[in-house]
C-alpha cells in the first residue's frame, strides 16, 4: 500500500482509539479542547525554546568571530616583531575558529528554519482550535448524545490530525535543538577553558602572553634608548656645571643600573 | 481528495491526479524500502511539489481529516520507516 495511504491510516487509528475511550462523546469535546489548549501552549513554548537556542548560537558565533579577528591582528603583530612562528600559530588557530564559525552558521540557519516552522504550526493549530471551540458549542447545544456522534467524529478527526502533526513538529524541533545544545555546550567549554578568549576580554591565552612579553621587551628597549638619549644630551649641561659634585654622582647611578640591565 | 503534508498543512487535490500521485509515491516507497537516502530525497520532493502544484491550500481553520498524509519535506528515510513501522512517532492526540 502507498506510503501516503498508510500514514493517513496510522493517524486515523490514533484518533479513533482516543474517541473509543469516551462514554458520552460530548464529554470528549471539552476534554479534547483542554488538550488542544495544552498543545497550543506547548508549541508556543517550543518556539521560545528554539529562539533561545538560536540566540545562544548567535552569541557564540559573535564571540568566536571576535576571537578570530583578534588572532588575525596578533598574527600581524607577531610577524611585525619577526616572530613568524607565533604568527603561524595564531593563523592556525584562526583557521580552526573559522571552521567552528561556519558550523555555527549552519546551525543558526537550521534553528531559524525550525523556529519558522513551529511558528506557522502554532498559527495553524490556533486557527483550528478556535474553529473546534465554535463547533463544540454548537454540537453541545444542538444535538443529543446519539446525534452528536457523527458531528463530533468529524470535528475530532480534523483536529486530531493537526494535533498529531504539530506534536511531531515539536518533537522534531526538540530533537534537533538537543543535538545542537550538546555542541553549543562544548563550544562554551572551549571558550571558558582559555583555549579561546572569554567574553570578559581577559587575555589568558599563550599567544597573547607571548606578544605581551614581546611588546614589554620592546617597551623596555625603547625606554632604555630614550634614557640613553637623555643621558647623552644631559652630558653637555653636566660638562658646563662640572664643578657641582652632586650632579656627577647623580650621573653615575643610572649608568650603573643601565649596565646591570643589559 | 484532501492531502496533508506534515509540517506544512492541508491541500485539496482533484481526484483526477490520484494515479499520478500514486506513481510518484511508488518512487518514494521504493526508496524507503531499500533505505536509499539518495533516491528518497528527490522522490519525496517530486511528490510534495506535485501536491503543492496541483492542490489548493485549505484555509487554516478547516477541520477535516485527510485522505492522504505525506512526510515532512525534510524527512529522512529512517524517520519515515519509524513513522510507518510503529505509531510512536505520532503523539497521542486526544
Amino acid at each position: 500500500m502507498s506510503i501516503m495511504k498508510r500514514m493517513s491510516m496510522i493517524f486515523r487509528a490514533k484518533a479513533n482509539k482516543a474517541l473509543d475511550k469516551a462514554e458520552d462523546p460530548r464529554e470528549t469535546l471539552d476534554y479534547s479542547y483542554q488538550r488542544q489548549l495544552e498543545m497550543l501552549q506547548k508549541v508556543r513554548r517550543g518556539v521560545a525554546d528554539v529562539a533561545t537556542s538560536r540566540k545562544r548560537v548567535e552569541l557564540q558565533a559573535t564571540q568566536l568571530q571576535q576571537q578570530s579577528e583578534k588572532l588575525q591582528g596578533q598574527a600581524q603583530q607577531a610577524l611585525g616583531a619577526g616572530r613568524e612562528d607565533l604568527a603561524r600559530e595564531a593563523l592556525t588557530r584562526r583557521a580552526g575558529l573559522q571552521t567552528q564559525i561556519a558550523d555555527l552558521q549552519t546551525q543558526h540557519a537550521q534553528l531559524q528554519g525550525e523556529e519558522e516552522k513551529l511558528t506557522l504550526a502554532s498559527q495553524r493549530l490556533q486557527a483550528k482550535v478556535e474553529s473546534f471551540r465554535t463547533r463544540k458549542e454548537t454540537i453541545k447545544a444542538t444535538y443529543t448524545a446519539a446525534e452528536a456522534q457523527t458531528k463530533i467524529n468529524e470535528a475530532f478527526s480534523g483536529i486530531s490530525e493537526e494535533m498529531g502533526d504539530v506534536g511531531m513538529a515539536i518533537q522534531r524541533a526538540e530533537d534537533k535543538t538537543a543535538t545542537m545544545q550538546a555542541r553549543a555546550g562544548a563550544i562554551d567549554e572551549l571558550i571558558a577553558s582559555g583555549a579561546l578568549e572569554d567574553s570578559s576580554g581577559q587575555p589568558n591565552d599563550d599567544i597573547t602572553r607571548e606578544l605581551e612579553q614581546l611588546s614589554a621587551g620592546q617597551n623596555v628597549d625603547a625606554e632604555i634608548a630614550a634614557m640613553k638619549a637623555q643621558l647623552g644630551s644631559g652630558e653637555k649641561p653636566k660638562a658646563i656645571e662640572g664643578e657641582s659634585g652632586d650632579a656627577a654622582s647623580g650621573q653615575t647611578q643610572p649608568k650603573a643600573q643601565q649596565e646591570g640591565q643589559s | 481528495m484532501i492531502v496533508r503534508i506534515l509540517g506544512e498543512g492541508q491541500f485539496e487535490v482533484d481526484d483526477g491526479h490520484l494515479a499520478a500521485l500514486n506513481e510518484l509515491d511508488a518512487a518514494v516507497e521504493a526508496a524507503v524500502d531499500s533505505k536509499d537516502e539518495e533516491a528518497f530525497e528527490p522522490a519525496l520532493t517530486g511528490l510534495l511539489d506535485a501536491v503543492r502544484n496541483w492542490g489548493k491550500s485549505l484555509p487554516e481553520d478547516t477541520l477535516i481529516d485527510s485522505d492522504l498524509i505525506l512526510p515532512p519535506a525534510d524527512a529522512k528515510v529512517d524517520e519515515v520507516v519509524a513513522l510507518l513501522g510503529d505509531e510512536g512517532l505520532i503523539p497521542d492526540a486526544l
